[in-house]
C-alpha cells in the first residue's frame, strides 16, 4: 500500500512534509481504511465503566440509607444467606461455562459454542429465578420497596443487577440463534466477545452486592 | 492534485506501521485459555466461600474486624476476575482499556466513600437527635 503512494506522489517524502508542516495539515483530510469493528471492544469497555458508574451511584445510595429503617424489617429477619450462596454460584458457574463458550468459540466449534452458551443461560435463568423468589418472599412479608428507605436501596440496587442479567439472557439468546444462522463468522465473535465482558462484568457487580449488600446486611 | 498526494503521504506514514500492530492485537490478547479459566474458578469459590462462612459461622467475634476482612476478600476477587476472565492486561488496546478501569476505579471511589462521608457528618450535625433514634 505505500509502495502504491510513494510510486504516485510526484515529491520525496522530506519536500512532501515540509510542505504540510507549511499549511498547517497534521490531520486526514481523506477518510481513511478502519477494518470493520476494529474499534468496537474499546467502545464496549467504556460502555461497561459508564454502567459501573451506575452501579456505583446505586452503592452509594444503599451505603447511605442502608440503615434506615423505618422501624421495619432490617437484614437479619429478612436475608437468606444460604440462598445468597446458592444464587452467587449460579453466577459464579454461568462465568466459567461462558469461559467455556469462548473457548469452543476460539476452536471453531459452532455446536460446542452452542452447548456452552446454552448452559450458561440455563445457570443465568437459575440466579434469575431465584432472585425473583426471594424478591416474592421479600414482599409477601411486607418488605416491599415503599417500607423504608433501606428497601428502596436495596431494591433499587439488586433488581439493576437482576435486569441487568435479564438483558443479558436476551443477547445471549439472540447470539445463539445468529451462530446458527451465520456460523462463527467474525461479526458474530466479536459480539460473543463484548457478551462475555458483559457476562463477566455483571459477575464483578455481583461480588459487591453479597459483600456489601448481603454479607455486611447481616453484620449491622 | 497537490494537496490530496501530500495527505495520502502522511496518511501511509502514520497509518502504514501502526494499523498492523493494532489488529494483530486484537485477535490474540482478548481471549483466555482453558488453563485462566479453571484458574479463575477455582480462586472465585475460594474467595467467595470463605466471606460467607465467616458471616454465617460468625468465626470472628469483631464484626468490624469481620466487615474489614469480608472487604478485603471482595477487593481481592475483583482483581482475580478482572485478570481471569476479563483478560485485563495493561497491553490491551494500546493501554486504554486499563486506563479507562483505572479512571472508572477513581470515579468509583470518589462517589461511594464521598456520598458516604458527606451523608454521616450530615445526620451527625444537622439531626438532633441521637443515633438509636435514627434507626
Amino acid at each position: 500500500m505505500s509502495d502504491a503512494t510513494h510510486s504516485s506522489a510526484p515529491l520525496p517524502d522530506s519536500i512532501a512534509s515540509a510542505s504540510l508542516a507549511k499549511l498547517g495539515k497534521f490531520w486526514d483530510l481523506n477518510e481513511h481504511d478502519h477494518p470493520e469493528g476494529h474499534s468496537t471492544m474499546l467502545g464496549f469497555w467504556i460502555y461497561l465503566m459508564s454502567d459501573c458508574l451506575i452501579f456505583a451511584m446505586l452503592f452509594a445510595a444503599f451505603g447511605v440509607l442502608g440503615g434506615n429503617y423505618a422501624a421495619g424489617p432490617g437484614p437479619r429477619e429478612l436475608f437468606e444467606l444460604p440462598l445468597v450462596a446458592l444464587n452467587t454460584s449460579m453466577l459464579l458457574f454461568s462465568s466459567i461455562t461462558y469461559g467455556f463458550a469462548m473457548l469452543a468459540m476460539q476452536r471453531g466449534s459452532v455446536s460446542q459454542t452452542q452447548m456452552w452458551l446454552l448452559v450458561t443461560a440455563v445457570f443465568g435463568a437459575a440466579f434469575l429465578s431465584i432472585e425473583l423468589y426471594e424478591f416474592a418472599n421479600l414482599i409477601h412479608e411486607g418488605a416491599t420497596p415503599q417500607r423504608s428507605a433501606f428497601l428502596s436501596a436495596f431494591f433499587t440496587l439488586v433488581g439493576t443487577h437482576g435486569l441487568h442479567v435479564t438483558f443479558g439472557l436476551v443477547w445471549l439468546f439472540t447470539l445463539v440463534v445468529q451462530v446458527s444462522r451465520k456460523g462463527l463468522i467474525q461479526a458474530n465473535k466479536r459480539r460473543l466477545m463484548c457478551l462475555s465482558l458483559f457476562w463477566h462484568f455483571l459477575d464483578v457487580v455481583w461480588i459487591g452486592v453479597f459483600t456489601f449488600v448481603y454479607l455486611m446486611g447481616m453484620l449491622r | 492534485m497537490s494537496a490530496k498526494n501530500y495527505n495520502d503521504l502522511a496518511h501511509a506514514h502514520a497509518h502504514g506501521d501502526a494499523n498492523p500492530h493494532a489488529i494483530g492485537h486484537h485477535g490474540e490478547e482478548a481471549h483466555g485459555s482453558l488453563r485462566d479459566y479453571v484458574i479463575g474458578f477455582v480462586l472465585s469459590v475460594v474467595l467467595t466461600a470463605i466471606p460467607f462462612w465467616l458471616v454465617m459461622s460468625g468465626a470472628i467475634a469483631d464484626k468490624t474486624t469481620t466487615a474489614l476482612v469480608i472487604a478485603a476478600f471482595a477487593v481481592v476477587q475483583i482483581i482475580v476476575h478482572m485478570v481471569y476472565f476479563l483478560h485485563m492486561n495493561g497491553k490491551a488496546e494500546g493501554g486504554w482499556n486499563m486506563l479507562a478501569l483505572i479512571f472508572t476505579g477513581v470515579v468509583v471511589l470518589i462517589v461511594i466513600s464521598g456520598s458516604m462521608w458527606v451523608m454521616y457528618h450530615m445526620n451527625a450535625n444537622m439531626m438532633p437527635m441521637h443515633a438509636e433514634q435514627m434507626d
